[in-house]
């Protein structure tokens, strides 16, 4: 293909960051296409990020270059570098301190920490300390059970993203004043719940070291892969079917049908894709299991590979999880030389391998098909469906895409056997939920519990109201879910319950406000958080959460009337539902919609 | 050339539209079958000679059995679909899908069609508060993904902006912009190949830009205009129509359109040269031809230019 590209050229230090992407262990993946088009382009993420970590920003010459290398015209490629949050295609300082305002966070002190850092270092997105670092506000950093949190993203050779949380203004100064940190420090919060081995999610956290394949291995680990290749693929379904497995990343869709139909396509090759993009407001079950156990993730997605006939399997993670990546490249690495990935695992005759990915900044980039479309080095853009994902996913075949949690479920099921699991909770509720609880609660945390507890023991298992004050709100879902008033505590925690209740279990959010939290400004940070996570591709979302946004804070700062601005979100919630592409405008307003109609927020409006 | 069909014909399938049946080939999307049973549908981003990107949403329909409106443009019909063109829910988006657009974009230069559309929905734009301040040059194309600034509360923000005007053969006003990615597939696969634009950015802030927002002369540009060719709104022009309003002398009651074979090569493109006080002002094609599909390269597009400066 006949490219063209400006006269700007690649520094060194960007050709050698470039080079030692493409020519190291990224190229694991192979694209099944012969076109020269897109043979390398699913490199793209990567090599940005290569370009990004070097040396901070991504440059007019760095785009040539690997738009030279990879065959992606320099307009396309500079198209996928200003879609995500963690590249910048301006010169910026080493360290950007990406600051937590969202409303966990809000719920434990982030404006005042972001006000804090205004006065001594100036507005968000400034460059100061003489050009070595700037803060910027962030959405979610998936760190919410210690809220308020920052991600450190820094650049240079040897330089390491970290977060730190909680955080309070002194440690932030000195932190910011030192010098950029080289030293990694991975996050060891224990679950406040007190866990027993008898729970199969959580039980080897906080016990059992998440860096060693032999204490895996000592502790129950690879038994269930063992066990799968006894019985073979087809049972494998079979008993995550009869355990009515339902996905956990939101969507709630049967783990079995979706395996069954990819194993069954004939179109090949197969892939599985583990979706840990984990993005959604108030959600960090996810980070917990892949920081402390991520042996149990690489292990269930063998498993999903051998069951979907699968060779390659590929985590696309969250690029503000830099703990959690680097727990889970040290398990494949380990995994692999113990030959639990690559030929032959186990002597079965089972080829499988694992590339983790990193998402950089683009909570869209959850949706399985914007994940997809990421992975392949292209915007961040849910796909219109159908086709779905289990015919037509990555690089258009046959691609089985499932949450962390739902595949760490397979090791019980295939433990204890499909029918066994099912005997916990009810309809298609079956087995133990992760909960994250966060907010003004008084132990935030991780919570396993089984399907059927009601939203009130577990309020009282996470010791209640922080400091013991009144509820006001609990929002149950996360930001694309909806909100639940104090006299709604007895909504059984099953999806059936959410749903009768007109809620929704989403990703586990249980994100609690007391009655200090003006939750005015909690809406209008959801509002602004939708409105900056659209992808843009369709005007319901890509319109309508701006005049959402708008129309919030009309009612907030009480200029307009307030009962046509009532209309006005009607109307808004109405399209973005109906005629938006993907889930993100179809919940966009779900949560506003529930604070106005189940809270009453705007009820006191003067008229 | 027209290939003889050799393929046995395709298997019908039955649909129910607003009630009565229908029966069209299998592959048919909806569009295709409201358009034989001659149903208007309002669509903005869909054209024949590009693949469907189904972003505008203009022209949802009510799929019975779907949760969510699905867009006629792409979606296949399959046996036994039965489809409302006509549901509160169906007349409730596209008219919304009208009003988002208009409040945020300036559409006054988009086609008959259009505008009609906007009458019979009963759009009202004004209904989202006056439009904002326009955004000062380049100020939108350095935005940054994941970051914007709270919203003016009594105004609503448009994508309003400055013309870029950077070569002498077309102009591109933003401001005109309904993001329908026309522009980037036709300079992309689905005709030119030549990849020189393509959407950046991200949500409202999302915007079609060269790399680094570079001006067309730097950038892949080959002036085929085909961009300009599908655009659907003006926001893609050619200069000499761009200075013509400017200096308030365009005027299409006045213009001829003249179709003719294109001289400069042997592929024989069709071109109709529009033609105001004996002056060629533009060059479009049709896009119902097999040869070109609307399509034209630079001679075509601009090679009249020295007729006029003879
Ligand atoms: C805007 C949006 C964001 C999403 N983010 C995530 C995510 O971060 N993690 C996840 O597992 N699923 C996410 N999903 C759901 C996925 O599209 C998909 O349903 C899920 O990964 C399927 O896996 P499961 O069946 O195991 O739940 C998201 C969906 C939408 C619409
Ligand atoms: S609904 Fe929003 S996020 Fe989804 S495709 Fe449309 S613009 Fe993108
Ligand atoms: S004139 Fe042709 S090459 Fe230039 S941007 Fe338009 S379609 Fe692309
Ligand atoms: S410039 Fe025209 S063709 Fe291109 S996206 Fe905008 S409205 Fe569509
Ligand atoms: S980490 Fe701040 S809200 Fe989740
Ligand atoms: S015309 Fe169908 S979505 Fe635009």
């Amino acid at each position: 293909m006949d490219l063209h590209f400006t006269s700007a050229t690649a520094t060194d230090e960007e050709r050698s960051a470039i080079d030692a992407t493409l020519d190291g262990e990224a190229g694991a993946l192979q694209p099944p296409t012969t076109s020269e088009r897109f043979r390398k382009r699913h490199l793209l993420l990567p090599v940005l990020h290569a370009v990004q970590s070097r040396v901070g920003w991504i440059s007019p010459g760095a785009i040539n270059y690997m738009g030279e290398r990879l065959t992606v015209p320099p307009a396309e490629a500079y198209g996928v570098a200003t879609f995500y949050a963690l590249f910048s295609t301006e010169p910026q300082p080493p360290t950007v301190l990406h600051v937590c305002d969202d409303i966990a966070c809000q719920t434990r002190g982030a404006d005042a920490l972001c006000k804090h850092l205004e006065a001594e270092f100036g507005k968000e997105g400034v460059s100061c300390a003489n050009g070595a670092i700037t803060w910027k506000r962030s959405p979610c950093l998936g760190l919410c059970e210690k809220a308020p949190a920052v991600l450190f993203q820094t650049s240079g050779e040897e330089c390491q993203d970290y977060t730190l949380a909680p955080v309070n203004a002194e440690q932030l100064s000195s932190a910011l004043r030192g010098k950029p940190s080289k030293e990694f420090r991975p996050i060891h919060g224990l679950p406040p719940q007190t866990v027993t081995p008898a729970m199969p999610l959580l039980k080897r956290v906080g016990s059992v070291d998440p860096l060693s394949y032999e204490a895996y291995c000592a502790n129950g680990g690879y038994s269930a892969l063992r066990r799968a290749l006894e019985i073979g693929a087809v049972e494998v379904i079979r008993e995550l079917s009869s355990a009515r497995l339902m996905g956990r990343g939101g969507a709630a869709f049967p783990t079995g049908v979706k395996w069954k139909a990819v194993s069954e396509a004939p179109a090949k090759p197969h892939y599985v894709v583990c979706n840990a993009d984990e993005s959604e407001p108030g959600t960090f079950k996810d980070r917990v299991i892949m920081e402390q156990d991520p042996f149990a993730l690489i292990e269930a997605l063998t498993i999903a590979g051998y069951a979907c006939g699968a060779e390659q399997g590929v985590i696309y993670i969250r690029g503000e999880y830099p703990e959690a990546t680097s727990h889970l490249q040290n398990a494949i690495l380990q995994a692999r030389s113990a030959g639990l990935l690559g030929n032959n695992i186990l002597e079965s005759g089972l080829t499988f391998d694992i590339e983790v990915r990193r998402g950089a900044g683009a909570y869209i980039c959850g949706e399985e098909t914007a994940l997809l479309n990421s992975l392949e080095g292209k915007r961040g853009e849910p796909r219109n469906k159908p086709p779905f994902p289990v015919h037509f996913g990555l690089f258009g075949k046959p691609t089985a895409i499932n949450n962390v949690e739902t595949l760490v479920n397979v090791l019980p099921i295939l433990l204890e056997g499909g029918s066994q699991y099912a005997e916990i909770g009810s309809g298609n509720s079956t087995g133990t939920r992760l909960f994250c609880l966060s907010g003004n609660v008084e132990r935030p945390g991780v919570y396993e519990i089984p399907y059927g507890a009601t939203l009130r023991s577990l309020l009282e298992l996470a010791g209640g109201v922080a400091g013991g004050r009144n509820l006001q709100a609990i929002l149950l879902g996360g930001a694309a879910g909806v909100f639940v008033r104090p006299d709604e505590l007895d909504i059984p925690l099953t999806l059936e319950g959410a749903r009768a209740a007109n809620a929704t279990l989403g990703s586990g959010v249980v994100m609690v406000f007391d009655d200090t939290v003006d939750m005015r400004r909690i809406l209008t940070r959801i509002a602004g958080f939708f409105r900056d996570e659209s992808c843009g591709q369709c005007v319901p979302c890509r319109v309508g959460t701006v005049r959402q946004e708008e129309a919030l804070y009309r009612l907030m700062e009480a200029k307009g009337e307030p009962q046509k601005e009532l209309a006005l979100l009607a109307e808004l919630e109405q399209v973005m539902k109906d005629a938006s592409i993907c889930g993100l405008g179809h919940t966009a307003s779900s949560a506003i919609s529930s604070a106005i109609h189940r809270l009453g927020v705007f009820q006191g409006v003067k008229e | 050339m027209q290939s003889v069909l050799l393929a046995p014909p395709k298997p019908m399938l039955t649909l129910t539209i607003d009630g009565e049946s229908v029966r069209v080939p299998e592959g048919f999307t909806i569009l295709q079958a409201l358009r034989k049973k001659g149903i208007e549908t309002p669509t903005l981003c869909y054209l024949e000679n590009l693949t469907p990107v189904n972003v505008c949403r203009v022209c949802v329909v009510e799929v019975v059995g779907s949760r969510v409106l699905v867009p006629s443009c792409s979606r296949k019909v399959e046996e036994g679909m039965v489809v409302l063109t006509n549901s509160e829910r169906v007349q409730h988006s596209r008219k919304l899908v009208l009003e988002l657009l208009a409040s945020s974009v300036d559409m006054a230069l988009v086609n008959e069609d259009t505008k009609r559309w906007m009458q019979e929905y009963g759009a009202e734009p004004e209904k989202f508060g006056e439009a904002s301040a326009p955004s000062q040059e380049g100020e939108r194309d350095a935005r940054h993904s994941g970051h914007h600034h709270a919203p003016h509360s009594t105004t609503a923000e448009t994508v309003a902006q400055p013309v870029k005007v950077d070569n002498d053969l077309y102009i591109r006003d933003y401001s005109k912009c309904i993001l329908c990615y026309k522009c980037v597939e036709a300079c992309g696969a689905d005709a030119q190949n030549t990849f020189a634009i393509a959407v950046a950015g991200r949500g409202f802030d999302a915007r079609i830009s060269t790399e680094f927002a570079i001006p067309l002369t730097d950038s892949a540009c080959v002036y085929c205009g085909n961009c300009i060719g599908v655009c659907p709104t003006n926001a893609l022009m050619f200069k000499s129509e761009y200075d013509m309003r400017q200096a308030e002398t365009w005027d299409e009651t006045k213009q001829t359109v003249t179709e003719t074979i294109c001289p400069y090569c042997g592929v024989g493109c069709n071109l109709e040269l529009h033609i105001q006080d004996n002056r060629i002002v533009k060059a479009t094609s049709p896009l119902d031809r097999d040869i070109t599909q609307g399509h034209l390269c630079i001679k075509g597009r601009f090679g009249w230019e020295f007729i006029n400066n003879r």
